[in-house]
């Protein structure tokens, strides 16, 4: 039995399939429970957390990057499985501290900064950090450092990621990491810096413990890092 | 006398006129609801003022309001808009008429790379055969600077099928700000170009200098408002269907003081809009009915144009893609449906995914040049030097861009098909056939000289193995980069520079 439902966690995970509303991939999904309903039945049938997570949630997003190496799935097909892993974690969240872990596997403040629109690749990142089970609190766009340092605090958040698209707004991020080093804040958070313009140099340049190039290198600066 | 474009005298139609109105009226039902999502007080206000419902919320970190839009502010709002837009520029035979009741196209270029790409021809040696040397352009990649703008200005100055002039460098000197950023680019390229200049701004607080610099130019505020020599872009919308704040203030402003804006939504097929054509374009016109709403409630009969430039999203990365057949399905929709609503229409084609000039970028780049201008948009941007995505230019491939932008101007004339058309060949025919070699090749010649025919294509290179398009380009570069530069009079420059805060001295050619 309880094989039979971690099996259906790792094919909805693979079909991106949130809830039961999801029209998923393939055909053959439809009205049967995603991936939210599925994980919520296994708890209920008491089937260990970390045995969802490891052998349901874990294994089916390991299959979904393979599947994505492969040249099989797109980003679409990454997102939407990550997506559903995140929604799952939400649900298991109170279970994983209920059990004496620590929940997620980390905390991560997610921001664009002042001035600055740009937003898809900030989500997509905060999407697949999620997906990897890492609790992320996500600001959305144009945040003043101040704002972003006063919510690394608060939170105590292991890890700070800032997205810029425009040349102008690229200071807004080193004067974050200027804030977080005067409120004696900088050796609590990591930073990981992206959005196009920037680059590694620039990370170095000011400050930054990370520059990622995309949403897969984000997910292994917070392996890195938490 | 304005400037020419192409005459594209029967549009292509992708839609039939019932897909039109379904697109139109679905466009009005999204906005309504789930209506637009507004960040901007003052344009809040204005919609609520007119008879928008309005419901308070909270966006991340910032006030926001759902405002649903009832179709008759829509049609009130097209209802004073002008299906006319001038735009003027330094020399007056540079002017272009955009008229959504036409079917003149103008050609531009666009929009702010980061990256300039420098080609240099370099000496190659063979590893193989030593004795096999050959000369290949190598390509580096900069960034852009404040004298990368200038050049290119004078560039765009010279090519022959750029009718209007959108910066394509970002200026990332060292002494560049966000406080000084606006009039130097404008100052770059209005110094160096005498067609019409569009452009974004940075910083809302710079519109009012930019704008003194462009009454300067054109001889005080009433030559400038009939000969705008500039006019704004406004990215007003953040798709899907949000009013970002700051945006549309300037929208509201550049409204109120008359000048010609860009209503400019852009949203990606399969990120920020459905990939399926019908939601795009219902979506991204709902957009762009949403600007022109709030610009013409600001200022009845302002000039504005319908900017919608939508791209569709790359599977494998979520990065905007242009070269692709639904960027040409999206893009010729919305210049129908701007047609529909005699608004002028910004469109956009010429970009692909392709680094660097060569066979991918002329296959990406030629596709939609020649697809979009067939459904006659009044102006097409981006289409001048620009590859991957918007990240690079590349003076070379801007080179080549205008000779393909002439090969597309000519594919669209009109059929010279008429009774003395007719009877001009017959009579040649009849004359050719009593000649003893029997070749029309003598009544070419003044057809030749006229226009008429269309030129070999003039990069072709010397050599028979070895493809030499982007060496041709760069000396064809170079030559336009020794021609003087058509800067402004000394005299506006010490005016601009006595008045406008905030120029670097060494863009001043007069500067001692
Ligand atoms: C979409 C877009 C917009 C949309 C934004 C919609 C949205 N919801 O984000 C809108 C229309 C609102 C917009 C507005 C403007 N834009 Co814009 N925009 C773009 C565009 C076309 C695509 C950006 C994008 O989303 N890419 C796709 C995502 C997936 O990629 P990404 O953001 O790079 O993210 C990836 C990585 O970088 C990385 N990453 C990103 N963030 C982070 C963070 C961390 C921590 C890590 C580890 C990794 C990481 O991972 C992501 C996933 O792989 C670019 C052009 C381009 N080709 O880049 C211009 C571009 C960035 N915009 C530009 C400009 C100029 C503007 C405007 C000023 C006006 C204008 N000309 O339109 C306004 C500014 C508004 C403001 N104040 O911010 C210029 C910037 C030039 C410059 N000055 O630097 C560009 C380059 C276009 C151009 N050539 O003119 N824009």
């Amino acid at each position: 039995m309880s094989e039979k439902i971690i099996e259906q966690i790792v094919a909805n995970v693979l079909q991106g399939r949130r809830d039961q509303s999801d029209e998923g991939i393939d055909e053959g999904y439809d009205g049967t429970p995603g991936v939210t309903e599925l994980v919520e039945e296994a708890l209920e049938q008491g089937i260990p957390v970390e045995k969802v997570l490891a052998e349901g949630l874990s294994h089916g997003m390991t299959l979904v990057g393979e599947k994505y190496e492969s040249g099989e799935y797109f980003i679409p097909d990454m997102l939407a499985a990550a997506e559903a892993v995140g929604a799952a974690m939400d649900i298991m969240e109170p279970y994983l501290v209920k059990d004496g872990g620590q929940g997620s596997k980390g905390k991560i403040v997610m921001a664009t900064v002042e001035k600055d629109q740009h937003d898809i690749g900030k989500n997509l990142v905060t999407i697949m950090l999620k997906g990897a089970g890492y609790a992320v609190v996500d600001l959305g766009v144009n945040v003043p450092a101040s704002r972003i340092v006063e919510v690394v605090e608060k939170e105590k958040a292991g890890l700070l990621g800032l997205s810029a698209l425009l040349d102008t707004t690229m200071p807004f991020m080193k004067q974050t990491i200027e804030e977080l080093e005067n409120k004696n804040l900088k050796d609590n958070v990591r930073v990981m810096i992206g959005g196009a313009p920037t680059n590694e140099d620039f990370a170095r340049e000011i400050g930054a413990d990370a520059h990622g190039k995309d949403a897969f290198a984000a997910v292994k600066i917070a392996d890195q890092f938490l | 006398m304005s400037r020419e474009g192409v005459n594209v005298a029967k549009p292509y139609q992708r839609m039939t006129r019932e897909q039109v109105e379904l697109v139109h009226r679905t466009s009005l039902e999204l906005l309504e609801k789930p209506g637009v999502l507004v960040y901007s007080q003052e344009a809040v206000a204005l919609l609520s003022d007119a008879g928008a419902r309005v419901t308070q919320t909270r966006e991340g970190e910032y006030d926001a309001w759902w405002v649903s839009i009832p179709s008759s502010l829509v049609q009130k709002a097209l209802e004073s808009v002008p299906s006319k837009v001038v735009l003027g520029a330094r020399n007056p035979e540079n002017q272009i008429v955009m008229d959504a009741r036409g079917y003149h196209v103008y050609f531009g270029s666009g929009s702010e790379t980061n990256f300039w790409l420098d080609v240099k021809p370099e000496t190659f040696v063979s590893q193989e055969n030593p004795e096999n040397q050959r000369v290949f352009p190598a390509i580096t990649r900069r960034r852009g600077t404040v004298a990368d703008l200038c050049k290119s200005a004078h560039l765009s100055d010279n090519l022959e099928h750029l009718d209007f002039f959108i910066r394509n460098v970002n200026i990332q000197d060292p002494d560049i700000n966000e406080g000084n950023k606006d009039v130097n680019k404008f100052f770059a390229s209005l110094n160096n170009i005498t067609k019409h200049v569009m452009g974004g701004l940075t910083d809302f607080g710079q519109m009012d200098h930019v704008v003194h610099m462009a009454e300067i130019i054109a001889g005080g505020r009433e030559e400038l408002l009939k000969n705008p020599v500039i006019s704004f872009i406004t990215s007003v919308i953040k798709s899907p269907l949000q009013v970002v704040d700051e945006t549309a203030e300037k929208l509201i402003k550049v409204a109120r003081l008359g000048l010609p804006v860009v209503i400019s939504s852009s949203p990606q097929g399969g990120s920020t809009a459905p990939i399926d054509e019908a939601g795009m374009v219902a979506q991204v016109n709902a957009e762009v009915l949403t600007g022109i709403v709030i610009n013409q409630l600001a200022q009845p009969g302002a000039p504005v144009i319908y900017g919608a430039v939508p791209v569709r999203a790359r599977m494998d990365d979520l990065h905007d893609m242009y070269g692709v057949p639904e960027f040409c399905y999206y893009n010729t929709s919305c210049a129908q449906m701007a047609r529909f609503y005699e608004v002028p229409c910004y469109s956009t084609a010429g970009v692909g995914d392709a680094k660097v000039p060569g066979i991918q970028a002329a296959a990406e780049k030629m596709f939609t040049h020649a697809v979009v201008p067939r459904s006659a948009p009044d102006i097409v941007h981006y289409a001048f030097g620009l590859l991957e995505k918007t990240n690079p230019f590349c003076p070379e491939q801007a080179v080549l861009d205008n000779h393909h932008i002439g090969m597309v101007k000519f594919l669209y004339r009109e059929p010279r098909v008429d009774e003395s058309e007719m009877e001009r060949v017959k009579e040649i025919i009849e004359e050719v056939m009593q000649t003893p070699h029997r070749l029309y090749s003598r009544y070419t010649r003044r057809l030749l000289r006229s226009g008429g025919i269309f030129p070999t294509y003039p990069f072709e290179g010397e050599g028979d193995d070895q493809d030499e398009t982007l060496l041709k380009a760069h000396e064809k570069v170079q030559e336009i980069m020794d021609r003087p530069r058509q800067h402004l009079s000394e005299a506006i420059c010490r005016e601009i520079y006595a008045q406008v805060p905030g120029l670097l001295p060494r863009l001043n050619p007069y500067q001692v």
